[in-house]
């Protein structure tokens, strides 16, 4: 039971694969403009992480090793496309908006990454389940980016009015920046310094020191 | 031509694939340490780019699209793992390509050529291609630009880390974060691009 739950937690913050392992940035902060698109963005990543990695488990001592890479895409790309044609039939809107990301989940690092580190090594219920647990941090993510970029870019959460702008005769003056691409770049870049804050331990050594004596020195 | 251009101009600043579309980067952040690897891995992406988004927009208009291969099928379901079959095999060809004929080339280049094959940016040239229903000739030119856009912010991030290495940089900050911060500064440049039209 532990380890069930180490394998479904540690993800979150100790391991997250955003944070820490620099998987799956890739596609889906695009996305991250809206909470609604991020939410069934995340929904739709963990889904695929966690089918394909039983998956792959499941016939991990089948597939020969020298063509893995591509028994492991076919898989994935399948899932995908599950997931993708699922999303058109019943939440068109949305698939609209995310238009090539869906798609682009195929790629997604944290999905071939999880496979090959974990799901060839280990069973399939365990598998699924450091799927879900991968697939949550990269959402819990995903999302605490987009709350913030949806609530000072646009003043809203789910659409919803928090902030009452100024245009509808409130105080808010959303902020415009936070709609644009950059704003995703510094927001990562804050969490993982607030992250590694709180977590000492996840600090990368720097490349160079600057010497203590040219630091006093220059007081 | 003039529209050609535009497009270019567009793939390459104003839409540019790593910066505006945070697309293929794990990769962007992974091998932008030196200058010189840096650009062995945006030539390599910008060549397969070049070949699988026109190869992509032909499986698109000869094999998938509705009524082409057979009278009321509809395929275009499968694009996704077509797509990601077709840029599997492109690399794995050119990589027997190069081997054989350039192996100056093949050596610069050898280590990155397989990681191409998962790069988002890659997939994401060939799905824009598909959304945006280019023609054959706009195919070629948005692979080559946006390719080229690719390589142009990967050398240029390089280029600032190579400097950023020898910088005093806050303990939480240093590495992955200070990196996401200077990304985000030079999309914010790259902005300044939007709107332009040739």
């Amino acid at each position: 039971m532990s380890e069930t739950r180490k394998v479904l937690v540690d993800p979150l913050v100790d391991n997250n694969p955003i944070t820490l392992q620099i998987l799956g940035i890739c596609s889906a902060l695009a996305v991250t403009s809206s909470l609604k698109n991020s939410l069934l963005m995340a929904i739709a990543l963990t889904a695929v992480l966690a089918f394909s990695n039983a998956s792959i488990s499941a016939i991990r001592n089948h597939i020969p090793s020298n063509i893995r890479i591509i028994v492991q895409m076919t898989i994935i790309a399948s899932l995908v496309i599950v997931v993708d044609q699922i999303m058109r039939a019943y939440a068109y809107d949305t698939a609209k908006q995310l238009s090539v990301f869906v798609g682009l989940i195929i790629t997604n690092c944290i999905v071939m990454g999880r496979a090959e580190a974990y799901a060839m090594k280990n069973g399939v219920g365990m598998s699924f389940m450091d799927g879900i647990g991968n697939g949550l941090g990269y959402s819990l993510l995903l999302i605490v980016v987009a709350f913030f970029r949806e609530l000072f870019g646009s003043g809203t959460l789910f659409g919803f009015e928090i902030l009452k702008l100024t245009k509808n005769g409130g105080w808010y003056e959303p902020n415009g920046l936070m709609l644009l691409p950059p704003s995703a770049f510094f927001i990562i870049g804050l969490i993982i310094w607030a992250i590694r804050t709180w977590k000492p331990e996840q600090v990368e050594q720097p490349d160079f020191k600057i010497h203590e004596q040219h630091a006093l020195g220059d007081r | 031509m003039e529209a050609m251009l535009s497009l270019f101009f567009k793939a390459v600043f104003v839409e540019n694939m790593a910066l505006t579309f945070f697309l293929g980067m794990c990769t962007f952040i992974a091998i932008s340490k030196k200058i010189s690897t840096a650009i062995g891995l945006g030539v390599a992406v910008m060549v397969v780019q070049m070949i699988t988004v026109p190869a992509n927009n032909l499986i698109l208009n000869m094999f998938l699209k509705e009524n082409v291969l057979l009278a009321g099928v509809d395929l275009r379901f499968l694009g996704l793992i077509s797509y990601i079959g077709v840029i599997a095999a492109m690399v794995q060809i050119l990589e027997m390509v190069l081997d054989k004929f350039f192996p100056a080339l093949y050596n610069a280049l050898g280590v990155f050529l397989p990681l191409i094959t998962v790069n988002c940016a890659i997939l994401g040239g060939s799905l824009f291609m598909v959304e945006r229903d280019y023609t054959f000739s706009e195919s070629v030119v948005y692979g080559v630009g946006s390719g080229f856009g690719w390589a142009l912010a990967i050398v240029a991030l390089a280029g600032v880390r190579e400097k950023l290495k020898y910088s005093d940089v806050p303990a939480g900050l240093q590495g992955l974060g200070i990196i996401f911060i200077t990304v985000g500064l030079m999309s914010l440049g790259f902005m300044a691009f939007s709107g332009i039209q040739l």
